[in-house]
């Protein structure tokens, strides 16, 4: 062995063994969690801050997130950047029904999360009315620091993940009703909030 | 401000009563028009020599929030050889029928500018061969969203918006027709 060529390397062969014991869990979770392949789902301004993300400055890479995957088929984390309108609505939810298990979702800025300032008839307000999200990034637009911070606590959120919690990996699917969540959820999540309460005075 | 455009002049002595009142608005003339000669004056504008109006710039439609002023569809014109401008009001009452001619026999790019005043403002292109919602998907159920009385957030809870964005299949939203010629089109 080259080892014990080393300068004292038969002594750091001696107490080093050639195996390590590790659990599952901790094995899959730093696997998957340092290899997310992001399904960019970028809308609007907040898409610009991805891609400066992604390029040399921040350097998405630094945390195994280099290859974007423009097929959902082949993509771990769906980032919403932008707003979403109704007519993207079921776009969105199929990409995110064609992306295999484990997934998961980062609703990136605030039209993303809440509708921001478009509180009106055409846009969704918050993706997380059409698909569960796991991580919400705050900013309009936000960061790359900020979008690298919402992807260091989703790595965190996998990391803490368990292969025998099979509710994690659970898909709830439109139902019948066209719905993932029961009405009232979706009435209360979207109502008006901040500056949109006033915006109904040509209503 | 410059004055009212040569046009006006022509348009009267061409059609007479059917020319209503023409004005200047921040150096554009505006001239406002009978409804049913809208197309025999845009034709007129565009073929007559000496006039030119050549290129089709947008058709939008304005309803004011005063009720009691009729709503507003609007032809901007342009002449790119001399480059003059002019543009084409017809009042319409709110309460009557809310048609006016197409023209997409004239510019074929009215098509897709009359079918979003159609989604919009809901005033029908008569004429139109293919007169879908165009910004809104098909099957949108909740009126016309730039009129007045249609409210912000539109009429449903956002529970059934959401409910019929994604219960309805998306292939569902963009009919397309079914005598659509790839040749034609080409």
């Amino acid at each position: 062995m080259e080892l014990n060529d080393a300068p004292g390397g038969a002594e750091v062969a001696a107490v080093s063994p050639s195996f390590v014991t590790t659990r599952l869990d901790f094995l899959a979770n730093w696997a998957r969690a340092n290899s997310l392949w992001p399904m960019p789902f970028g809308t609007a301004c907040c898409a610009i801050e991805f891609m400066a993300t992604a390029a040399s400055r921040f350097d998405l890479a630094r945390f195994g997130m280099e290859r974007m995957s423009f097929s959902p088929r082949q993509a771990d984390v769906l980032i919403c950047a932008g707003r979403l309108p109704f007519k993207l609505a079921p776009v969105i939810r199929r990409i995110y029904d064609q992306m295999p298990q484990p997934k998961w979702v980062i609703s990136m800025g605030a039209c993303a999360s809440s509708g921001g300032i478009f509180d009106n008839y055409a846009m969704v307000q918050g993706i997380d009315t059409v698909v569960p999200v796991d991580v919400y990034v705050p900013g309009c637009p936000p960061r790359p620091e900020g979008l690298m911070y919402g992807i260091m606590l989703l790595q965190k959120k996998i990391r803490g993940e368990s292969l025998a919690d099979a509710a994690l990996r659970t898909e709830r699917g439109v139902g019948p009703d066209g719905l993932y969540l029961p009405p009232p959820v979706i009435d209360e999540l979207s109502e008006p909030f901040g500056n949109s309460v006033h915006q109904t005075r040509s209503a | 401000m410059s004055a009212l455009s040569p046009s006006v002049a022509g348009l009267r002595a061409a059609f007479g009563d059917a020319i209503g009142r023409a004005l200047v608005a921040c150096g554009d003339t505006v001239v406002v028009l009978d409804r049913a000669r809208v197309h025999d004056v845009l034709r007129w504008l565009r073929d007559e020599p000496g006039q030119g109006f050549d290129y089709l710039v947008d058709i939008t439609a304005v309803e004011y929030r005063d009720p009691e002023r009729p709503l507003e569809v609007v032809w901007n014109l342009r002449a790119l050889a001399r480059r003059a401008d002019l543009r084409l009001k017809v009042e319409l009452d709110p309460a009557g029928p809310l048609e006016v001619p197409t023209c997409t026999d004239l510019w074929k790019g009215a098509d897709w500018l009359e079918r979003e005043v159609w989604d919009m403002f809901g005033i029908r292109f008569a004429g139109h061969p293919d007169l879908r919602r165009i910004l809104m998907w098909e099957t949108y159920a909740e009126g016309h969203p730039l009129r007045k009385d249609f409210p912000l957030r539109g009429h449903f809870s956002r529970a059934e918006q959401v409910r019929q964005a994604l219960g309805t299949s998306m292939e569902g939203h963009y009919a397309l027709p079914s005598d659509l010629d790839v040749e034609e089109y080409a």
